[in-house]
C-alpha cells in the first residue's frame, strides 16, 4: 500500500516526502477533531447527567 | 494495512485519553478567556456611551447586590463561564444549556440542566460536566474543600457560590436536582449543585458537589475578592 503510494507521488525523494508529511498531518487533524470525538460518542462508556 | 489500523486505535486511546485533554482544556479555557473579554469590552462600550451618572456627595451605602437573572439559555447556547479558583487560575469553562454530549459537554464544557433555575435565583442551579476526558472540567471535583469559591461569570457580573460537600449517587438519582436536592421541599435557599462520573472512567456512579450562594457582584463593581483566592 505505502510502497505504490511512494511510486505514485511526483519528484524527487524529499518532494515526496514532504507531501506525505502534510499528508500525515491532515489526517491526523480531522481524526483528532472530527472523526476521534465522533467515536468517542458511540463506544465510551461516560455519563456525566442523572436521569 | 492492519498495522495502519492498528496504530489508528492505539492512537484512538491516547487522544481519548491525553491529546484530546489537552486539546479539549486549551480549548475551553481560551473560549471562556475569550467569552469574558467580549463581555469586559461590551460592558466598557456601554459605559462610554452613557456616561455614569456625576457623584453625588454622598456615597451610596454598600448594599449586597440583587443578583441578575438570566433567561434560561437555548440548548448549547453560552450564558456564562465558570471559574474555581481551587482549580488553578487559567480555569475558565463555559457554561451553555442542555446537557447533551454530543452539542454541549464534549464541545463547549458546562451544561446546564435545563428547567433548573439560572445563577442567583432561589432554588437549585444544576450542572454536570466531564471528569475525564474532553478536556475535563470537573477532573478536580473531589479536591473541592468546604468554603471553596465556585464563581459563575455571565455578562451582568459575578455569582459566587461557597462548595459544602460531596455526595456519591446512583446514575438515576434525579432528586439532586430538586430545588432543595434530596427534598421535596420548597426552596428558599439558592444552590448549586455540579453532577459528573464516579469513580473516575467509568459510569456506575455520579459524583454530585453541592454549594450555596454568597453573593452577586454586578460587572460595574469589577471582579469579586472571591476569585483571587487561589490556593
Amino acid at each position: 500500500m505505502y510502497a505504490a503510494l511512494w511510486r505514485i507521488l511526483p519528484g524527487p525523494w524529499w518532494v515526496r516526502l514532504l507531501i506525505l508529511l502534510a499528508a500525515a498531518a491532515v489526517v491526523l487533524y480531522a481524526l483528532f477533531f472530527y472523526v476521534f470525538p465522533w467515536v468517542s460518542l458511540l463506544i465510551d462508556p461516560q455519563d456525566v447527567t442523572v436521569r | 494495512m492492519l498495522i495502519t489500523a492498528g496504530v489508528i486505535t492505539l492512537l484512538f486511546v491516547a487522544w481519548q485519553l491525553w491529546i484530546g485533554d489537552w486539546i479539549g482544556a486549551a480549548q475551553k479555557n481560551a473560549a471562556g478567556q475569550s467569552i469574558t473579554a467580549q463581555w469586559e469590552d461590551d460592558f466598557a462600550q456601554s459605559r462610554t456611551a452613557s456616561p455614569a451618572p456625576a457623584p453625588t456627595d454622598e456615597p451610596a451605602p454598600p448594599a449586597p447586590a440583587k443578583p441578575v437573572i438570566a433567561p434560561q439559555p437555548k440548548d448549547a447556547q453560552v450564558f456564562g463561564v465558570m471559574r474555581i479558583p481551587r482549580f488553578g487560575a487559567d480555569y475558565q469553562v463555559p457554561m451553555a444549556g442542555g446537557v447533551s454530549r454530543a452539542r454541549t459537554l464534549d464541545p463547549i464544557g458546562i451544561g446546564h440542566y435545563p428547567g433548573t433555575p439560572m445563577p442567583g435565583a432561589v432554588g437549585n442551579v444544576a450542572v454536570a460536566a466531564h471528569r475525564t476526558t474532553f478536556g475535563k472540567p470537573f477532573h478536580r471535583i473531589a479536591d473541592l474543600q468546604a468554603g471553596d469559591a465556585i464563581v459563575i461569570e455571565t455578562k451582568a457580573g459575578w455569582y459566587t457560590y461557597r462548595f459544602r460537600n460531596l455526595e456519591y449517587v446512583t446514575p438515576h438519582a434525579v432528586d439532586v436536582l430538586q430545588p432543595v436536592p434530596q427534598t421535596s421541599i420548597r426552596a428558599n435557599g439558592k444552590y448549586l449543585t455540579m453532577t459528573s462520573c464516579s469513580p473516575m472512567y467509568f459510569k456506575s456512579e455520579r459524583i454530585v458537589a453541592y454549594s450555596v450562594f454568597e453573593s452577586f457582584t454586578p460587572r460595574a463593581d469589577g471582579a469579586p475578592a472571591s476569585l483571587a483566592e487561589v490556593s
